[in-house]
């Protein structure tokens, strides 16, 4: 029962990493680009629901629909202002600069006057409520972060299988050259899809607030979604998911059965370990580069 | 405007170019020596650190700008350094001693960092050492017994032949010495082989392969050469804090090495100590620009974070070489005065090459 309980937990909280790591892989697919401003979108995302929700009285699932429309907008946005001009510099050269968006983000954040340097609690409907079945005991958080996330791998397959949209993405994603020569506005179809990965920390973040909370710090949990991203194979969308359930689950676990201090590396232990056995991960392709 | 014409393969690689060159280089050091007794203790101190952050500055930049090879856990060996001085100077060490054990150590973590780091590179490797700084920031606080948890250490002032460096001069002198040997052995190294083989793997691992350079060596090298450095001045760190604990070598700091590089000049000796400054003297302008800005926005802990993200954006943006990319343009136009054009430094459009092949 232990065991199960644990589970579950390390479950939710991997749908999280999961989430976070399904922007990365999102933003990697599409641009070759490695963001590590993740963690800081979702940031941003839970601020937004919180500032909603208190400063102009949204009811809760307003709230969610105010923060996802921002950050796609936010998305939009930093992609045409600050990414599409650099895209050609070298790889690591556009790390620094997500690095520094990230910095950007956070330090707006703690700079709004009288909210940003405390620390917040989102109103959730479900908020205290549990679930009891014998001796186990799981949170109404914890089902709504696994239900949402089950909800949102849905909606995004039916999105990249059935609308223009979606397939004109995996089209680019997957030889931007040709894409382009057949008729696809390639740089358009960028910004949608850091839009979308704007709107997926949204969530994340908006998720993630009832069970820890909401500061300006939060998005330092984005380090922990590249162990996901790696572990599923970077640059694989289902392998995003089941990385950051493997990565959780692992953590969890390791938690209770280890000694104290395990639990903050597992996750670290875990990438290096597949980086040495299989650095293409669980579902990456592998790539052959000829000369 | 000067010109050298160059006859020989021995003047191409001269470490001075031309006797301008010694002048300047010259001038710099007669100021650097003459700094204890013009600055007050405080700006001495700020010194210090912008010399220490430039011996770390300059193994990333062996590793980062000159190799090609992207740490985002160069905090980890700094740690070791700081770690091995602390606790071989407490068992009563002699000063030098331990400090090539510090940097001895943190070589031998850099390859066993660097081994494994083969398999992988680019946005892998850079995660890879993401990990293992976390690691390793996680055996600082657990391993109590040696290294005292997050109690954190005390260290001793260094010691040469039974002086004691306390004073804060004596100390700036130590660190001013160290920094300068460790400048011409970079600087050596760059003009050797060995560090022409780095440039070669920067540049096109597959032609430096071809070349006839042994990838595995060199990368490994490179990084034990990198974490050896850094490994000095988290010696020397140590040193004039006189006591660390494991926070100080965190992801943030991690970044801050990789920010100070980038934004000093990637690929440049100059940038490792342009970005050092800018690291210790930011801080010190952001705080002297409180006093014209509103109180919201002035006293919050956010002002900081937020601009270094802004240079750390603009300079990606607009200057990609950095601080000394900057100078050499000026360098330029002040040369060229009259005739200096716009488009002389820019960039050809270069679009996105895929590493992908499908």
């Amino acid at each position: 029962m232990q065991f199960v309980q644990l589970l579950i937990s390390g479950v939710a909280q991997g749908c999280i990493y999961g989430l976070i790591a399904l922007g990365f892989v999102l933003i990697y697919k599409a641009t070759e680009i490695v963001s590590f401003a993740q963690g800081e979108f979702m940031m941003v995302g839970a601020f937004i629901g919180v500032a909603a929700m208190s400063w102009l009285g949204f009811p809760f699932w307003l709230a969610v629909i105010a923060a996802m429309l921002a950050m796609g907008l936010l998305g939009l946005l930093l992609e045409r202002v600050v990414i599409r001009p650099v895209l050609g510099q070298p790889a690591f050269s556009i790390v620094m600069l997500t690095i520094g968006i990230g910095y950007l983000l956070r330090g707006l954040v703690t700079m709004i006057p009288g909210m940003g340097t405390e620390t917040h609690t989102l109103d959730v409907p479900y908020k205290d409520a549990t679930l009891q079945w014998g001796s186990l005991v799981v949170g109404a958080e914890q089902i709504a972060v696994i239900l949402t996330t089950v909800l949102l791998c849905a909606l995004l397959f039916a999105m990249f299988r059935y609308t223009r949209l979606g397939v004109a993405m995996q089209a680019a994603s997957q030889n931007q050259l040709a894409a382009y020569y057949m008729g696809i506005p390639v740089q358009r179809i960028n910004g949608m899809v850091w839009a979308l990965a704007g709107m997926v920390a949204a969530i994340a973040g908006l998720l993630l607030a009832p069970i820890t909370f909401v500061h300006a710090n939060m998005g330092f949990i984005g380090l922990k979604a590249f162990p996901a991203a790696v572990v599923g194979g970077f640059g694989s969308l289902p392998g995003a998911i089941v990385g950051g359930l493997v990565i959780g689950s692992i953590e969890s676990l390791s938690g209770f059965y280890l000694p104290e201090g395990f639990k903050d590396v597992a996750a670290y232990v875990v990438v290096l370990i597949m980086l040495m056995v299989r650095p293409n991960g669980l579902f990456g392709e592998r790539l052959v580069k000829k000369v | 405007m000067r010109f050298i014409f160059k006859t020989s393969y021995q003047q191409d690689i001269r470490l001075a170019k031309h006797g301008g060159h010694l002048f300047w280089y010259g001038l710099l050091v007669l100021g650097l020596l003459a700094a204890p007794g013009l600055l007050p203790e405080y700006w001495l101190a700020q010194l210090t650190f912008v010399l220490i952050y430039g011996i770390a500055g300059l193994g990333l930049m062996l590793l980062a700008g000159f190799t090609g090879q992207f740490s985002l856990g160069h905090a980890a060996f700094l740690g070791v350094g700081a770690y091995t001085q602390a606790l071989l100077t407490t068992m009563g060490w002699p000063f030098l001693l331990s400090l090539s054990c510090a940097a001895l150590l943190s070589a031998a973590v850099g390859i066993v960092v660097g081994l494994p780091a083969l398999r992988v590179k680019g946005i892998y490797l850079a995660i890879a050492t993401l990990a293992f700084g976390f690691i390793v920031e996680e055996i600082f606080a657990r391993w109590e017994s040696v290294t005292g948890g997050n109690k954190g250490i005390f260290l001793q002032p260094p010691q040469i032949m039974g002086y004691a460096f306390e004073s804060s001069e004596a100390f700036y002198f130590l660190c001013l010495v160290i920094a300068i040997v460790c400048t011409l052995a970079i600087l050596n190294l760059l003009r050797a082989p060995t560090g022409r083989a780095f440039v070669a793997i920067r540049d096109s691992e597959i032609s430096a392969q071809s070349m006839g350079i042994h990838l595995a060596y060199y990368k490994t090298l490179s990084f034990a050469l990198s974490a050896a450095l850094a490994g000095i001045a988290g010696a020397l760190y140590g040193h004039k804090l006189q006591f660390i604990t494991p926070e100080q070598f965190d992801i943030v700091q991690s970044i801050d090495l990789l920010l100070m590089i980038v934004i000093g000049g990637l690929g440049s000796v100059h940038g490792a100590f342009l970005g050092a400054m800018f690291l210790i003297f930011m801080p010190q302008l952001i705080s002297l620009s409180k006093d014209w800005l509103p109180d919201s926005i002035g006293q919050s802990p956010g002002l900081q974070t937020f601009v270094y993200g802004a240079v750390l954006i603009v300079f990606v943006m607009f200057e990609p070489l950095g601080i000394y990319g900057r100078w050499i343009k000026v360098r330029a136009w002040l040369q060229l005065f009259p005739f200096y054009r716009r488009g002389m430094f820019r960039r050809q459009k270069s679009f996105q090459k895929s590493e992908r092949l499908r």
